[in-house]
């Protein structure tokens, strides 16, 4: 008898949950077709004028175009070094090995603001002003945790007698890496690729510090926007990158899976 | 011919154990000097800058702190910090069990709900929340219709919206730990529990919740560490009237250019976190030496 109500509480709780965190997504989904510029739940009617107006929001394109440009070299860059302090971690040939792995992923447990006005200070002491380029190694430390989580997890699993074995057969090691140890670990590298493209792409605490004027991304155009004028417009920007994000989720579901990305090895 | 003369096969190509050292030295070079020079330099410096004052060391910035109306602002975030990371926890961990259980689609759709939010931006969610708790949005308007209020209750720009939104932006990382760790529960453990006559809810208690522990700890540490720091949060849910500490550490460099201020709020709020993750590291450890 407990043990029935405690299951029927557990799925409660979990339904619950589940709807909890939809409901806000679904509201900025429906008022983003609102007909009138209030947001007026339920929609009497729907329009798509506030999609037409997202290109005309001030400064949005150059935004967009930082965000992405900032969220995909940082990714890459951090999938290259990351993957390789992994690989050096996980064979164990490397002296300090497990102290390395722990200062990899510790920037993860760091409040994003205090790295923000760190990074702010110590660029600022040393007069390194490009805010590009201070955006981009700024984030650098943002992804990287991501990748090398998500890498010596994967790594750890790898059977590296699989180079070896290329290599007998007369592979390169760099060969034997690349046409061997890259395709096993593919969904490894779409895991950590994905988690650290979001990671840098919807960062806020980080970022507005290193901003400046004329050089804003995306999280922060839209905190502002929200702020100055709050309308339909945003809830259609949203519900756009929530479309974006549903696509990248499906095609990660169909290639990797959702249940092993949350760390479950069945 | 002896065996001794016949030539030895050499080993598989493995490097010798001299230059595997040195190539793992190398590998591990650009991340190692990411982490010193863009983090480890930068908090140092951060550190610094908090006791470093006109004319030597001085913890004056850190003294600023100590005062009444900071001392409030620092309970606001432990507060907020606690009651989400509570709030996600009773309803995180029931619902872990279930989504546990849940196979094929009802699983594929369960985790769908708890990855899409953590993909969406934490500004489209609190957005969200925005319109939803406005006196005329939908939550007063369903409150109303089923009766439960007379006229709208006043909730954005309160600590109820405040929490409500933190805890909706945090849960998933109070269930995704936990559910990683229930998923692979060994549930013949339960069963020979109550074979050796133990009442559900002594195999629960005895069994489940030691097993499920590390899982539990790294929820607890990971959503009162992102909430106690949360920002975005506060600012568009509750505003000035609910000063936080990362809200003053942002004010204190934005606005009002008290660098040497922000600096020591930092270093606090980098305490507080760090003191969540060394206790639950310890919680975690004592929990698994059962």
């Amino acid at each position: 008898m407990t043990a029935r109500l405690a299951v029927g509480f557990a799925w409660l709780a979990a339904l619950a949950a589940v709807l909890f965190l939809l409901v806000p997504l679904l509201t900025v989904a429906a008022a983003s077709f609102s007909p009138t510029p209030v947001f007026d739940l339920p929609l009497d009617g729907a329009s798509l004028r506030w999609y037409a107006r997202i290109a005309t929001l001030d400064g949005f394109w150059p935004a967009l175009s930082l965000s992405l440009q900032i969220a995909l070299l940082s990714t890459a860059i951090a999938l290259v070094i990351g993957t390789l302090a992994a690989i050096a971690i996980v064979r164990g040939r490397l002296p300090g090995a497990e102290a390395l792995a722990t200062a990899l992923v510790s920037p993860l447990m760091m409040p994003g603001l205090v790295l923000g006005i760190a990074l702010l200070q110590y660029f600022r002491a040393m007069g390194f002003t490009a805010t590009w380029s201070a955006l981009l190694l700024a984030h650098l430390v943002v992804t990287l945790p991501y990748v090398a989580r998500t890498m010596i997890a994967g790594l750890a699993l790898f059977d590296f007698t699989l180079v070896e074995a290329a290599r007998t057969l007369g592979c390169t090691y760099a060969g034997a890496i690349l046409r061997v140890m890259v395709p096993a670990l593919a969904p490894s590298f779409l895991t950590a690729g994905l988690f650290s493209f979001l990671a840098s792409f919807d960062n806020y605490p980080v970022s507005i510090f290193l901003t400046d004027v004329r050089t804003k991304t995306l999280p922060i155009k839209m905190l502002q926007y929200i702020e100055e004028a709050p309308d339909p417009t945003l809830a259609a920007l949203s519900t756009l990158i929530l479309a974006a994000t549903v696509i990248l989720l499906v095609a990660s579901d169909r290639l990797i899976g959702l249940h092993r990305m949350a760390g479950t090895s069945e | 011919m002896t065996a001794a003369d016949l030539p030895v096969p050499s080993p598989v190509v493995s490097p010798a154990p001299d230059r595997e050292r040195w190539l793992a030295i190398g590998f591990a070079t650009p991340a190692a000097l990411v982490l010193v020079v863009l983090f480890a330099l930068p908090l140092a410096l951060l550190f610094t800058a908090s006791v470093a004052g006109p004319a030597g060391l001085t913890l004056s910035e850190y003294a600023k702190l100590a005062t009444p109306h900071y001392l409030g602002v620092v309970w606001n975030s432990l507060r907020l910090a606690l009651l989400t990371t509570g709030i996600a926890f009773l309803i995180g961990y029931p619902a872990s069990f279930a989504l546990a259980r849940a196979r094929g689609v009802l699983r594929s759709v369960m985790l769908a709900s708890l990855f899409l939010p953590l993909a969406a931006s934490v500004i489209v969610k609190a957005f969200a929340w925005t319109i939803l708790l406005r006196s005329d949005g939908l939550v007063n308007t369903v409150l109303m219709a089923l009766g439960l209020v007379d006229e709208p209750i006043r909730m954005i720009f309160t600590e109820t919206a405040l929490v409500v939104g933190a805890v909706n932006i945090f849960l998933p990382f109070m269930i995704l730990p936990i559910y990683a760790v229930v998923a692979q529960l060994d549930h013949r453990l339960v069963e020979a529990a109550a074979t050796l006559g133990a009442s559900p809810a002594v195999a629960f208690v005895r069994v489940v919740m030691p097993l499920t522990l590390p899982g539990i700890v790294a929820g607890l540490a990971l959503v009162f560490s992102l909430s106690v720091s949360a920002y975005v949060v506060p600012t568009l849910l509750i505003g000035e009237r609910y000063p936080t500490l990362s809200t003053t550490i942002a004010k204190a460099f934005l606005l009002a250019r008290q660098p040497g201020f922000g600096a020591a709020a930092g270093v606090a709020l980098l305490a507080i976190t760090l003191a969540a993750v060394a206790l639950s590291a310890r919680l975690g450890r004592s929990g698994g030496a059962r």
